[in-house]
């Protein structure tokens, strides 16, 4: 009885969840992706651009990882295990802009005639 | 034994559960099983790879004193004589998202234990994927013929070639290695291995239906990974 009673609690990994949750998703992808596509059809330039584009991109990687693959159900301790470090490559980022604006400078310095 | 179950059912939530779980001596993932943990592990490794390449493709573009090709005419096509910028990607996009949906959908039939359904839809998946890496070898012929080469292209900066090559590849490779083992999860489903708790062939664990899950995870990411580099490398 007791050893069924944790075989139970056990399955709680079994996501179950209605299907229309995962057509509402669904839709709103198609949504988001034209919306990024039409940036680029209509040509918009500059931070409107980057900052619609990048919106756009977080808002659809955020719905495939929160519904998708479940994590919105998950335990804080996987959220974390798993998100927390691809955050970490926002550093490396940095490093990387200052790093390439330096090796333009030094370009632009010294090759560039 | 009289109350093995007192543990997890008064497990509590939030911060408090975080750090009861890490510190519990125990197995720190409570809810989620080995297999599913591993997949998510695999799948922060291959974020790294993937992050790297972006970061490469970002450093080498920022670094140029050459122009770059403007990726919104390179990847148009021409549709009843003018040209449609990215059309061949806004399509590739849209059918690498439909082949999440009708993963998600599959999961969630495999856990009614309706194998018909779960198979059907694991197949539309592979489908999808594999019409999808199709797109992707029609776009890299199309741009060879053009003349686009790892060390150079007729429009711009060296660098360009390789970044397209190397990630757009990388990611194909991916889609094509999820498409196999999308095929042969099905037929597992199909078998129904996963009712009979047949063992696998490598991990010799029984089988369950939360297996396609963890195939699902994995075809998620794909399709995940895509929404970046769609975002930095074709709209940037």
């Amino acid at each position: 009885m007791a050893q069924a009673a944790t075989r139970a609690i056990g399955h709680v990994e079994e996501q179950q969840h209605p299907i229309k949750l995962y057509l509402v998703v669904w839709g709103w992808l198609f949504v988001l992706s034209t919306c990024s596509y039409l940036v680029d059809y209509f040509g918009l330039q500059g931070y409107l651009r980057w900052s619609l584009i990048l919106l756009f991109m977080i808002l659809k990687a955020g719905l495939i990882v929160a519904v998708f693959m479940h994590m919105a159900w998950e335990r804080l301790t996987l959220i974390y295990a798993i998100l927390l470090p691809p955050v970490l490559v926002l550093i490396f980022v940095g490093m990387m802009v200052f790093e390439a604006n330096y090796t333009l400078f030094t370009r632009l310095s010294f090759f560039v005639t | 034994m009289t109350n093995p179950t007192r543990d997890s059912l008064t497990r509590p939530d939030g911060w408090e559960g975080f750090a009861a779980d890490w510190s519990s001596d125990q197995r720190a993932f409570k809810t989620a099983s080995w297999g599913k943990v591993m997949m998510w592990i695999f799948l922060l490794s291959d974020t790294f790879v993937f992050s790297c390449f972006l970061l490469s493709y970002m450093t080498v573009r920022m670094s140029t004193t050459v122009p770059w090709p403007n990726p919104s005419e390179v990847f148009a096509l021409e549709l009843g004589g003018k040209p449609v910028p990215l059309i061949l990607i806004a399509i590739m996009t849209f059918i690498l998202i439909s082949s999440s949906g009708t993963m998600a959908m599959a999961v969630n039939y495999g856990y009614r234990r309706d194998r018909d359904k779960t198979a059907a839809l694991m197949l539309m998946t592979a489908a999808f994927g594999a019409s999808f890496v199709g797109m992707q070898a029609f776009e890299w012929t199309k741009l060879i013929r053009e003349g686009v080469r790892p060390w150079g292209n007729p429009w711009g900066a060296e660098q360009f070639g390789s970044s397209f090559f190397m990630i757009t590849g990388f990611h194909g490779t991916h889609v094509t290695i999820g498409v196999i083992f999308l095929i042969i999860i099905a037929r597992k489903v199909w078998r129904g291995d996963f009712d009979q708790e047949k063992p696998g062939f490598f991990t010799s664990r029984k089988g369950r239906y939360e297996n396609v899950e963890i195939m699902g995870l994995y075809w998620h990411f794909v399709d995940l990974v895509w929404v970046f580099i769609f975002a930095l490398f074709y709209l940037w």
